[in-house]
């Protein structure tokens, strides 16, 4: 599934994204269900709260980590993430 | 505490909280065993609430309420808001019997995540034969309250021989009802379901056409609905790896508090399965006699031993090879290398000679109090 490069992302409100101390790392939480992330997905997934679109992400994190051609990786991650169900845009 | 210790012990991820074997429904399939009428004890709020601090801990992190009926437990609420002030996951596992929109909105507000409604049937008729209470329009009710209160909803649906033909009109139903999640589950045969097993157990014939149009919907209904497909292993020719591994990713705590590796783990002998109110969580998961059992390999047995795929299954169920085999070190005999793999045809064929039988001469055996006394007392 493809992003919509205009529209702001959201992290599905089906879905939980938490921190787990015992495991140091982020898990998507669903009906019975759990997803380990890396550190990268979760920065990413961090960042979908609604308030931007797919290239304000990629902006926010190359400023973050100082790096730049993070555009592939990023959407093609939030592809995947779109079609498991974890982010939408409404 | 007695027991081996083990350095190789992964955490407990699942935290299955049977909170009482009371359940207004009959189903004759039912995971509880037989001789639950034995345990009439339940442990207390305050025991629960120490059994979910201690297992989270640990690192537990998905919990279901399950039972029995959980919505009988009046304290549901408040386990509810602990757990989630604990961080959990929390599930819900109702038959919806009981379930009120007030107790939706009151349970959304303690922090429950989700909310898994069982329906036996797409018809009345079948639904509330099976479960032995009149029962389905109001779990439509409540399958549209849940979405309306904007819970994930997944509709549960055991499949046997008595509703396997339905499998198009159940599809159906889940769609109209607005499901994010089905399970298929077809039915595993522990507890209830193994003593009606000839009367639950379908042909490969069947089972194969159910399977067909599942799949089918599957791909059609990508992106709205997933499919949780549970694949009945009498017609696999290997085990299930059941549980995850024994004593890897699964607690489970009965009613009165007993821990189980499995939530059939108590129909299996001399496991000695410590009781939370006895012993800490991590005393339990870490030390215990049970927990310990039949984790890793040094118990298997040829063909398992020297198996280039013993890690892929861990030898199938144990509980499974105790009910077919009467040794529940052996190789689940689902796996077409046990010796004994032929008793799982024999079930087969046992099961399609019934299907001809009438219905008054092997009637199903619900599950309730007054059968499993009378359970009790042939043993």
């Amino acid at each position: 599934m493809a992003i919509n490069p205009t529209q702001p992302i959201y992290f599905s409100t089906q879905h939980r994204l938490q921190w787990e101390e015992a495991q140091q790392k982020h898990v998507i939480l669903y009906p019975e269900g759990m997803v380990e992330l890396n550190q990268s997905s979760a920065e990413i997934l961090k960042l979908c709260d609604g308030s931007r679109t797919l290239a304000q992400i990629v902006s926010d994190l190359e400023e973050k980590f100082a790096t730049t051609g993070l555009t592939n990786d990023i959407t093609a991650f939030l592809e995947a993430a779109l079609s498991n169900g974890w982010i939408n845009q409404h | 505490m007695a027991g081996l210790t083990n350095t190789n012990i992964t955490p407990p991820r699942w935290l299955t909280a049977e909170l009482t074997y009371a359940c207004p429904l009959q189903c004759p399939y039912c995971s509880n065993p037989l001789d639950y009428a034995k345990y009439p004890t339940e442990l207390s709020t305050e025991d629960w609430m120490r059994v979910l601090t201690e297992a989270r801990k640990m690192g537990a992190l998905q919990l279901g309420f399950t039972g029995g009926e959980p919505l009988t437990r009046q304290d549901l609420p408040e386990l509810v808001k602990h757990a989630r002030e604990l961080g959990y996951y929390s599930n819900l596992i109702t038959s919806g019997y009981g379930m009120t929109e007030e107790k939706i909105v009151q349970l959304k507000e303690a922090g429950l995540d989700h909310i898994q409604v069982s329906i036996q049937a797409s018809t009345q008729e079948l639904n509330d034969h099976i479960a032995g209470t009149t029962s389905f329009e109001h779990k439509k009710t409540v399958a549209h309250l849940v979405k309306k209160h904007g819970y994930p909803m997944v509709l549960c649906v055991v499949i046997h021989r008595e509703n396997i033909h339905q499998m198009p009109e159940i599809l159906a139903m889940a769609e109209e009802l607005g499901a994010d999640y089905v399970e298929l589950a077809n039915t595993q045969y522990y507890g209830w379901a193994h003593a009606n097993r000839n009367l639950l157990l379908p042909t490969k014939e069947q089972f194969v056409k159910a399977e067909q149009i599942a799949q089918a919907f599957k791909e059609k209904a990508a992106g709205k609905m997933k499919i949780y497909y549970v694949v009945p292993d009498f017609y696999e020719d290997r085990p299930k790896k059941c549980m995850n591994g024994w004593g890897t990713t699964n607690l489970t705590i009965a009613p009165d508090g007993v821990a189980l590796p499995c939530h059939s783990a108590r129909e299996l002998p001399g496991l000695d399965c410590p009781n939370v109110k006895d012993y800490s969580i991590s005393e339990i998961w870490n030390e215990s006699k049970a927990f310990n059992f039949f984790r890793g390999d040094d118990w298997m047995q040829e063909p398992c031993r020297s198996c280039d795929e013993k890690e892929k299954d861990l030898g199938g169920c144990r509980c499974q090879a105790y009910l077919l085999t009467g040794d529940m070190y052996k190789t689940d005999p689902v796996c077409s290398k046990s010796p004994e793999h032929g008793v799982v045809q024999e079930a087969i064929d046992a099961a399609a000679k019934a299907s001809q039988l009438a219905a008054n001469e092997q009637p199903l055996v619900f599950r309730n109090s007054k059968n499993s006394r009378n359970f009790l007392k042939t043993l």
